[in-house]
């Protein structure tokens, strides 16, 4: 029997799908027809050149998550769906971050990226670009300890996930 | 062999004998390849006509209904067809011409991103880019749209893709790896389900259109006989169980019978099979079926759990689970009418006290639901009924009894106004023999009723009894309950005279406006066998009841 739980969760779906023009429409044009929210969403080959993966973040209700997962199976072009928020999992998101560098925040800078395992790929005079890979809580933090130093830029890859141990999609 | 030709042959290995459609510049290649007459192409004069001819035939038929069209304003034309069969789940193939490879993007002469209009519109779409993936595509199209849950596919073919020349080999089958229907459902799950109707006391059968997809109608009976269960059917169910036998309700939902939707308030348990609990059957959710468990059969995983909670999903083809669900009842060995005894009296007290009614004055005006019951007498009950969208069509679900699956062909999901007359041409092609009658409304027959041309260029007697109330009478109706009589926009003063119309065409007209004058007209028409146009002139101010307001519920229902 299904419970329906009315709390709004954050749930990460990997999807599979045939490497085909257009499928990523399909799949966007389907959350906005269904009025369903994409939090994020990150797309790439995998090693098999014919499947992509799409690791969407999506919030709503058990019962939109339910229908989130239900009408991307529908989709002929989706290979395969997994909620990878029912499992164990590990997620990730690169952020490349272009922060002002007075002399007096300079040090700072550095010694955040040094404490959240960051590395500074570019530098100029005026700006450092900080590169971080973590959780999503990790890359909120380092975006918060950098905001007083004044962020002049920034870009996300969106989360990418993949369950842990033997387990493969 | 040139595209067009492999596209000719594909169609041939699929079976497909008549094509829906309208010429155009990209379509050309294809049409010429027809020239030699291997498939019947009926020319339509819209393209909306061609995609509801094709509705028609697959509703009437089961088998894919095939559109050709060409790019651009051919490919939008058929947007709204295609909506309402993916709405309907009916099967269609529809083949659109697009402008020649070189040129997509360059926003050439009728160039239309139909792929990408027509996304959330059809089951699956195609653009063929290479000649060498067009057999393989329309073997797909036709596999997705009538496998599973059936639906619309489009395959759009760019003009050089026609031209350009390739081997034909036909696969022997499709291999999609993101697409298997679950067929067979879930034998626990059945077992279960087949203990909760053993243990249910008050159940009711609401079966819809995925009975009659599955040619499941003879396991729907045998389940509502063996088993003494009251059957009610959705708008899209009709036919799916036979409207005149002694565990029939009568259709559910917003203009269904009180016994119907009495019953579902008072079920403790409510088998939903091959039925989507669309808003107009539920109402408002928090106060349907309150006392009730669900049981839910359906092959569309999505439709289960979307708007009700449902206690035991079954994901399958509805035939197949319900005979697997037979099996595990008749092993049960259970007294079935004598439990139910009670249940089906309080049933039948609902269907005596609440019948569908009206009262025809010998010389009054005349009232659409007695030219409803008068068509059903004069055809038997035998006849192929489409029906447009409004008044008529619920008085026609509900006065002309259909005991066949694929006897009623209506526009249920989308609505659409101007669906019959087409989809009556469609079924007509497919069955030369049947009577066919759209039941249409004015306001409906004048969206379509271009096709008129397509009748009678191809002989197909199809009958058109225009319900005619001078307005857009659902829409006036609810004007009239909700909007304090202030009638905006819905009256249709001017009108063609239809007769004149049908006669201008080609078609035979009649009219009348009198009760004793009705079935001189109908006999008439049925018997001529040539398509006529019935102008029924009507009360205007007559309404549909019961009626329950949109999300509403029970407690809300209108009688009179």
């Amino acid at each position: 029997m299904l419970s329906y739980n009315d709390a709004v969760r954050r749930h990460t779906f990997a999807v599979l799908v045939e490497n085909k023009f257009g499928v990523l429409g399909r799949i966007t044009g389907l959350f906005s027809a269904r009025g369903f929210n994409i939090e994020s969403l990150s797309v790439a080959e995998t090693e098999d050149p014919t499947v992509s993966r799409i690791t969407l973040v999506t919030e709503g209700d058990a019962k939109v998550l339910e229908q989130v997962h239900k009408q991307l199976n529908k989709l002929i072009d989706v290979i395969k769906v997994t909620d990878l928020s029912e499992e164990s999992h590990v997620d990730r998101e690169l952020v490349l971050i272009k922060v002002n560098t007075e002399a007096e925040t300079r040090a700072e800078v550095l010694r955040i990226a040094d404490i959240f395992r960051g590395k500074i790929v570019d530098v100029t005079p005026k700006t450092y670009i900080l590169e971080v890979t973590g959780d999503e809580g990790k890359i909120q933090a380092v975006i918060d300890l950098l905001k007083p130093l004044g962020i002049k830029e920034l870009v996300r890859t969106g989360k990418i996930a993949i369950a842990r141990g033997q387990r493969m999609l | 062999m040139k595209g067009a030709d492999i596209l000719v042959e594909s169609l041939l290995k699929e079976g497909v004998e008549t094509i829906f459609g309208h010429p155009g510049g990209a379509i050309l290649p294809i049409n010429d390849a027809l020239y030699s007459g291997k498939i019947r192409h009926i020319l339509t004069r819209h393209e909306q006509g061609a995609v509801h001819m094709a509705e028609g035939f697959a509703r009437a038929t089961g088998r894919p209904g095939v559109v050709l069209v060409t790019s651009g304003p051919g490919g939008t034309n058929v947007v709204t067809g295609l909506t309402n069969a993916l709405m309907d789940s009916t099967p269609i193939v529809v083949i659109t011409g697009q402008v020649p490879t070189a040129v997509i993007g360059n926003d050439a002469f009728q160039e239309a991103d139909i792929v990408g209009i027509t996304r959330s519109c059809t089951k699956h779409n195609y653009l063929v880019r290479d000649v060498k993936d067009l057999a393989r595509t329309i073997k797909e199209a036709f596999y997705i749209a009538s496998t599973g849950r059936p639906g619309p596919v489009l395959v759009d073919i760019p003009k050089d893709v026609s031209t350009a020349s390739y081997e034909f080999a036909y696969p022997e089958s499709v291999n999609l790896r993101g697409y298997k229907p679950t067929i067979a459902g879930h034998a626990g799950q059945i077992r279960r389900a087949a203990e909760m109707i053993a243990a249910a006391q008050r159940p009711v059968l609401y079966a819809g259109g995925g009975v009659i997809h599955s040619g499941a109608a003879a396991e729907l009976r045998q389940l509502g006989e063996l088993t003494a269960t009251p059957v009610t059917n959705t708008l899209m169910g009709l036919g799916g169980f036979p409207g005149v036998h002694e565990l029939w309700l009568g259709m559910l939902g917003m203009h269904g019978t009180v016994a119907a939707n009495t019953a579902m308030d008072a079920a403790d348990l409510v088998i939903a099979i091959g039925a989507r609990f669309d808003d107009r059957v539920t109402g408002n959710l928090e106060e349907f079926c309150v006392g009730a468990k669900f049981i839910h059969i359906d092959i569309d995983p999505s439709s289960i759990g979307k708007n009700v909670r449902v206690d035991l999903p079954i994901v399958g083809d509805v035939k197949h689970c319900l005979r697997r669900l037979l099996e595990e009842l008749r092993a049960m060995d259970k007294d079935w009418q004598g439990e139910h005894q009670a249940w089906l009296a309080q049933v039948e007290e609902w269907k005596t006290k609440y019948p569908l009614q009206y009262t025809q004055e010998p010389d009054g005006e005349l009232l659409p639901q007695f030219v409803c019951t008068q068509i059903y007498e004069a055809t038997h009950g035998n006849a192929i009924i489409t029906t447009e969208v409004g008044q008529h069509q619920m008085w026609a679900a509900q006065f002309y009894h259909c005991t066949q699956p694929r006897q009623f062909v209506t526009s249920g999901g989308l609505g659409t106004m101007g669906f019959g007359f087409p989809a009556a041409i469609g079924a007509q092609v497919a069955l030369p023999d049947a009577v066919v009658i759209d039941i249409a409304g004015d306001g409906s027959f004048q969206m379509t009723l271009q096709e008129l041309a397509t009748a009678v260029q191809y002989d197909l007697p199809v009958i058109v009894a225009i319900l005619n109330n001078h307005s857009l009478g659902m829409v006036r109706q609810w004007q009239q309950f909700f909007y304090d009589g202030r009638y905006a926009d819905t009256s249709l003063e001017v009108s063609p005279d239809y007769v004149k119309l049908a006669e201008a065409y080609g078609a035979v007209g009649l009219r009348a406006t009198r009760a004793h004058e009705v079935r001189p007209v109908l006999e008439e028409a049925i018997r001529v066998r040539r398509p006529v146009v019935i102008d029924f002139v009507v009360k205007m101010m007559e309404n549909v009841f019961p009626m329950i307001p949109s999300g509403g519920s029970i407690k809300d229902m209108l009688l009179a």
